[in-house]
């Protein structure tokens, strides 16, 4: 059992009020882009066993987008930021660094 | 346990918008302030009720859904807006009396304690199945949800409340 808090309406949203939305921070390859970006943007997507960050829909609330960094082997939550952030805010990177020093996840990681 | 029972026809009005922005034209139209985050100003006869950061559903006398929302959007101007009449979109439901927290409480994973769900808190949730908004009114709640899920929350919502108390408020 999951429980997301949704930065956007305020709500502490329970899983089953959520749509997942997979991989968080995806960057689209368009037309122009080479058959192999194109398919990582396609299909190419981590399945980490730790940090992870990912998105969500407050489906059966705002109706709007958030993302989220979690742990998925404890499940633990280290927090939630609106869709419309480029990447995580940096009090949330040193909430994980902090627990999990060394971390790394695409081209997020801890500082050294 | 709790009575369930239909509300009648209700005037919805859903607004969406900057919110801050439309706040002139809410109070001049209809004397509604903009609510806060998760709550309802007024109540189902003349409301305003929060949705989303960008989204307000307006409650007004049945049948005056049109005519309010282009009163509204001719108020609004310039401001970028969606304005409609959507009375017809979902249909209400009241949860009265005794253990009318439980009934609810027992189908939706929201905080419903009278700490976190008191008076003008506005939530959406999720009911079983279905999308639903619950806010506390009257001798009890309310319930909306959309028309096609009708049926199935009147059924739910009652079944719920056959089943009677389990002490938990
Ligand atoms: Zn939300």
């Amino acid at each position: 059992m999951l429980i997301l808090f949704c930065p956007h309406c305020g709500v502490e949203a329970d899983e089953t009020e959520l749509a997942p939305g997979g991989e968080a921070h995806l960057r689209r390859e368009g037309p122009g882009s080479a058959d192999e970006a194109f398919e990582g943007y396609l299909f190419g997507r981590v399945n980490p066993k730790g940090v992870h960050f990912e998105r969500w829909r407050h489906a059966y609330g705002c109706g709007k987008w958030f993302l989220a960094a979690r742990d998925t082997a404890t499940m633990r939550v280290w927090g939630t930021y609106p869709a419309s952030e480029a990447g995580p805010p940096d009090p949330l990177r040193d909430a994980v660094t902090a627990d999990r020093p060394g971390w790394a996840w695409r081209d997020l990681g801890g500082a050294a | 346990m709790a009575d369930v029972r239909a509300l009648g026809p209700l005037g919805m009005v859903t607004l969406r918008t900057d919110l801050a922005a439309a706040a002139g034209a809410l109070r001049d139209g209809l004397g509604l302030d903009v609510p806060e985050r998760l709550r309802i100003a007024g109540d189902t006869r003349r409301g305003a009720a929060w949705m989303a950061p960008d989204e307000l559903l307006l409650f007004v006398a049945p049948g005056e859904g049109g005519a309010v929302a282009a009163d509204l959007g001719r108020r609004l101007g310039e401001v970028p807006h969606l304005c409609a009449d959507v009375s017809d979109l979902r249909v209400g439901f009241a949860v009265e009396g005794e253990g009318w927290r439980e009934v609810l409480a027992k189908l939706s994973p929201a905080d419903l304690h009278p700490d976190a769900f008191g008076s003008r808190a506005f939530r959406r949730t999720r009911l079983g199945q279905v999308a639903a908004a619950i806010w506390p009114e009257g001798d009890g709640a309310h319930v909306l949800v959309f028309r096609s899920f009708g049926d199935y929350t009147l059924r739910l919502l009652r079944q719920s409340a056959f089943d009677g108390a389990v002490g938990f408020f």
